[in-house]
């Protein structure tokens, strides 16, 4: 996708569902095949995503909520990533379940589901629909 | 619905619980009200492995269950209450403390050894071997003895002078007849068996009726011969047998047997319908049987008896494997050959090897009437299938029992068993019923056991069970499936001798070589802190490195544990539990600077807990300058090696303990492995150290140490078992060097060195000839790995400090300096805790 042809569809994303793309930090901030976890600020109330880089699978990105729901810790960003069943997941540190990076489902409780944003590469930096 | 009917067992033996298990897994509980009652203060234990209470085994670990299975059961048991007196008239069982009425009654009272009657058989220190409070005795008396006589050289005879070994006693057997366990063995066997024994130090005096018993001159007992010869010894314990606990049936007119025992039929009923009988109290066709497999097969006749189901009891085979003072001895039915006129001999005796094999065959040469096997008890099984399920013999039967290396004929595999084979007799599980249960699902060894409880008796059959439940599953076409994870079509094991063997250094490298291609190759939770701790146990490159990190645990990653509010706890090494004054004072003002709440740790160090991710570097960097080193409290690695003072301040030391673990902490420091690893030292045999609880425990000897392994604490305690003895340093380092290398790298993931060794086929006598006597020729290669893992040392705090792009992981956020609003702490007897 180039620059361009991305700026038009966020423009009319942000027109459309009024949500806005903006950065949340570097690529070099990332740490490849893990997470790490960043602040949204302009979603009401502010959130802590988890991002998550994969170079050469599937969007190589994803961002999903940092807190998890079974501990109530904020530690997403922390777990192990890996795939289970034929998609990417991370594992929460803390009691281990596993939640899918594409849409936030978690594996062993159906009622369960992460947020997940959009999130991609701009050049160097990395950009969050929020 | 009908009301309960009362239900009292008099006895909680093995027998007496067998029932219970049975009355509850069959629901018979809808019907009765069952209430137990033991003589004994101890719940129901395991008296076939009995003398193991003087080698490390305690109460609590030879129980037969848990300590609240009668409880959620719903069975009352009244340990420590003694049934004096059976009112047949009110239908009441009388106790000290009350009368119970019952419906139906059953008797699991069992035996009680048989003491001759030898004028000064009850002076002091004359003792018999039955319950473990007569081990207690035992134990107490040998407390002052050096040396101790067992007076009977039976199978019970022969455990009690294993148990008075095991208290380093200088020890003799006495035996009335010509030759030890005179109803197992023959002539042959017998001497075999003595010779066997004599070596280790056992005395052993046959043809001996012992007269009186008197003081003694050099010890405090004489015991005093039919020729006038005597024997002098502190300690004398009777086991001359067995006698059927019938004393509550006698006294309310029950039928008794002419020489002992309640009359039972089929099924297991008693001269008065009410009352039943089991185990070895009961006398079924004027016989008594004192094994445990035909108890268990009288309380199911008990349990249909009560319940209106058809299960008869129908005698039992009395078989026997058994392992004595070390020295196998088996027995298979008419094992003398007296009890089938024409039968015909089969004898091996190679008085080198020091092994006698024995087969008693029909005259027409196709079946197997009865074996008898001493000095090794290989054969056993195979015999035993030739036996009870009368399958016929090969051309030459003798093939059974030669030597294999003469051509002869390997043992009778699986495949070859009728499906009505009984393998576990304990719980009389057939061939068939394991192949039903596999054929209902159960996809591995470890489901039979459950569903069938095969090999949760005796454990004799173990071996014999795994090859028919392997062979079955074989045949289904089942591929035992030992894969860690959906990755990996292999065991941990398998992945650490490819890691090795091909010199794979990263995950990726792995993962792209061997991993499963259907998946997307970013292995799992599972798979990656395993292959992380494979690669760290091979090479030891920080686990920080950039190839690495992605595959930790968090608290690897962050070198630190998490807690459940998602802060950290810090633990720097104090090895020994060792520390200066001013290092002391460092953990405190890093404490305080950073809101920290400190706990001494079980290990005798100080866990420094709730600090935030962001804080983790600042606050190693001030502990590192303090001289501190990392803990690796976070890793499946060495923890600690808990010390006692030693010799340097205490009174009883003998060796240096706080020295010794010291070095033994720094030597292995840093080493990861399947599962965490905790040592132990303590300084003399009062074990202060606790090192008997420990994966690695020492304890301090006169002439060196002693090494006990695969001890554990937590959840299923293990006592450690001793290994080695009397070693020097060099030794000491040498064996644990081989000893941790070789679980590294045969363990499972997370499995720690106490379940690993219960899995180790070969147990014990395998794990010392592998790592002493370096059966399997790897024990330099083990070393040598294990020096690699030493000369690659380095604290991982300081190699991250170092390193501004390691440094990175360590922001909560990577768009913020904020810290993370949610950790909320709230104060609590002067410190900080989660709120």
């Amino acid at each position: 996708m180039t620059a361009t042809a991305m700026k038009k569809e966020m423009d009319t994303v942000s027109v459309e569902n009024s949500k806005t793309w903006q950065k949340v930090c570097n690529k070099a901030d990332l740490v490849e095949f893990s997470g790490v976890a960043a602040w949204l600020d302009n979603v009401e109330p502010p959130a802590q995503v988890a991002i998550f880089y994969l170079p050469g699978h599937g969007n190589e990105l994803y961002a999903l909520d940092h807190h998890d729901p079974f501990s109530n810790a904020n530690v997403i960003a922390r777990g192990i990533v890996g795939d289970l069943k034929g998609a990417p997941v991370v594992a929460s540190p803390i009691y281990k379940q596993h939640f899918r990076l594409e849409d936030g489902q978690c594996l062993e409780d159906e009622d369960v589901k992460l947020r997940t944003w959009k999130v991609e590469f701009k050049g160097d930096e990395v950009w969050i629909e929020g | 619905m009908s009301t309960q009917q009362q239900l009292i067992i008099i006895g909680n033996g093995m027998v007496g619980h067998h029932l219970v298990e049975q009355l509850v897994d069959n629901g018979a509980l809808e019907r009765y009200q069952v209430t137990v009652f033991g003589e004994e203060r101890h719940r129901a234990y395991d008296r076939v492995h009995l003398s193991e209470y003087f080698s490390g085994r305690d109460a609590e670990s030879l129980a037969l269950c848990d300590a609240d299975y009668y409880t959620t059961s719903g069975v009352t048991l009244r340990t420590g209450e003694a049934v004096i007196e059976i009112d047949r008239d009110q239908q009441e069982v009388v106790t000290d403390q009350g009368r119970y009425p019952y419906d139906k009654l059953v008797l699991a009272t069992g035996s009680y050894p048989f003491v001759p009657p030898i004028p000064g058989n009850d002076r002091d220190g004359c003792l018999v071997y039955r319950t473990l409070d007569d081990l207690d005795d035992i134990r107490a008396a040998a407390e002052n003895a050096t040396n101790g006589v067992v007076v009977g050289g039976g199978l019970l005879g022969l455990e009690a002078a294993n148990a008075l070994r095991g208290l380093n006693l200088d020890t003799a057997v006495v035996e009335f007849a010509g030759r030890l366990m005179p109803m197992q063995v023959d002539n042959e066997g017998g001497e075999l068996l003595r010779e066997k024994i004599e070596a280790l130090g056992v005395q052993v005096l046959t043809e001996r009726a012992t007269q009186r018993i008197e003081d003694g001159d050099a010890s405090r007992h004489r015991m005093v011969f039919q020729d006038d010869k005597v024997l002098e010894t502190d300690l004398i314990v009777f086991s001359a047998g067995i006698r059927p606990r019938d004393q509550l049936a006698r006294d309310c007119d029950l039928e008794i047997g002419e020489r002992g025992g309640v009359v039972v039929d089929d099924q297991c009923r008693t001269s008065d319908p009410a009352i039943l009988a089991i185990g070895e109290v009961a006398l079924w066709n004027q016989s008594i049987f004192g094994l445990v497999a035909p108890g268990y097969q009288m309380a199911k006749a008990a349990l249909a008896t009560l319940t209106d189901g058809d299960t008869r009891f129908s005698g039992a085979d009395m078989s026997t494997k058994l392992k004595l003072l070390g020295v196998d001895v088996g027995s298979i039915g008419d094992a003398h050959g007296n009890q089938n006129p024409g039968a015909r001999m089969f004898r091996y005796l190679d008085p080198l090897t020091q092994v006698y094999r024995k087969m008693v065959v029909s005259s027409d040469g196709k079946k197997l009437l009865g074996a008898m096997l001493v000095g090794d008890n290989s054969a056993y099984d195979t015999l035993l299938q030739y036996y009870s399920n009368g399958i016929e013999l090969p051309e030459e039967p003798a093939s059974l029992i030669l030597p294999q290396s003469s051509g002869a004929a390997p043992a009778l595999g699986p495949g070859a068993l009728p499906e009505t084979a009984t393998i576990c007799s304990c719980h009389n599980v057939s061939k068939g019923d394991i192949c039903a249960t596999i054929d209902d699902g159960a996809v591995d060894l470890a489901g039979v056991k459950g569903a069938t409880k095969a090999s949760t008796g005796c454990g004799g059959c173990t071996a014999l069970l795994k090859s028919v439940v392997d062979h079955e599953l074989e045949a289904r076409g089942v591929e035992v499936d030992k894969s860690i994870c959906e990755h990996f079509a292999h065991t941990r094991q398998g992945l650490y001798d490819i890691v090795r063997v091909e010199g794979i250094k990263t995950f990726s490298e792995l993962i792209d070589k061997h991993g499963n291609p259907e998946t997307h190759r970013l292995g799992c939770d599972i798979c990656k802190p395993a292959v992380a701790s494979i690669l760290a146990s091979c090479f030891n490159e920080p686990i920080t490195d950039a190839a690495h990190v992605p595959l930790q645990d968090t608290n690897d990653t962050f070198m630190a544990n998490m807690q459940k509010n998602g802060t950290y706890s810090v633990v720097p090494r104090v090895a020994g539990g060792e520390i200066t004054p001013d290092k002391l004072i460092v953990l405190g003002e890093v404490a305080k600077k950073y809101g920290l709440y400190s706990k001494v740790t079980g290990g005798q160090r100080i866990d420094l807990f709730g600090a935030r991710l962001e804080d983790l570097p600042d606050i190693w960097g001030e502990l590192i300058e303090a001289g501190f080193e990392t803990g690796h409290a976070y890793g499946k690695s060495l923890r600690t090696v808990k010390s006692c003072v030693g010799s340097t301040w205490c009174r009883y030391g003998v060796q240096d303990s706080v020295g010794m673990a010291i070095q033994l902490e720094n030597r292995y420091k840093g080493l990861r492995s399947p599962h965490k690893i905790k040592f132990g030292v303590s300084g003399c045999t009062r074990e202060c150290a606790e090192a008997q609880s420990k994966d690695i425990g020492i304890i301090a000897t006169e002439n060196g140490w002693n090494l006990y392994v695969c001890g554990n604490g937590g959840m299923r305690p293990r006592h450690a078992e001793l290994f080695a003895t009397d070693l020097d340093d060099e030794q000491l380092y040498r064996t644990i060097d081989r000893f941790l290398m070789f679980y590294v790298r045969t363990a499972d993931r997370l499995q720690r060195t106490s379940v690993w060794r219960e899995n180790l086929e070969g147990g014990l006598d395998y794990l010392k000839e592998v790592v002493l006597e370096d059966s399997l020729g790897i024990g330099d290669e083990l070393e040598r790995q294990m020096q690699t893992v030493i000369d690659n040392y380095q604290c991982e705090w300081a190699d991250a400090i170092s390193d501004p792009e390691k440094l990175k992981r360590f922001r909560s956020f990577v768009n913020d300096e904020r810290p993370d609003p949610s950790i909320i702490m709230t104060s609590e007897r002067g410190q900080l805790r989660p709120a």
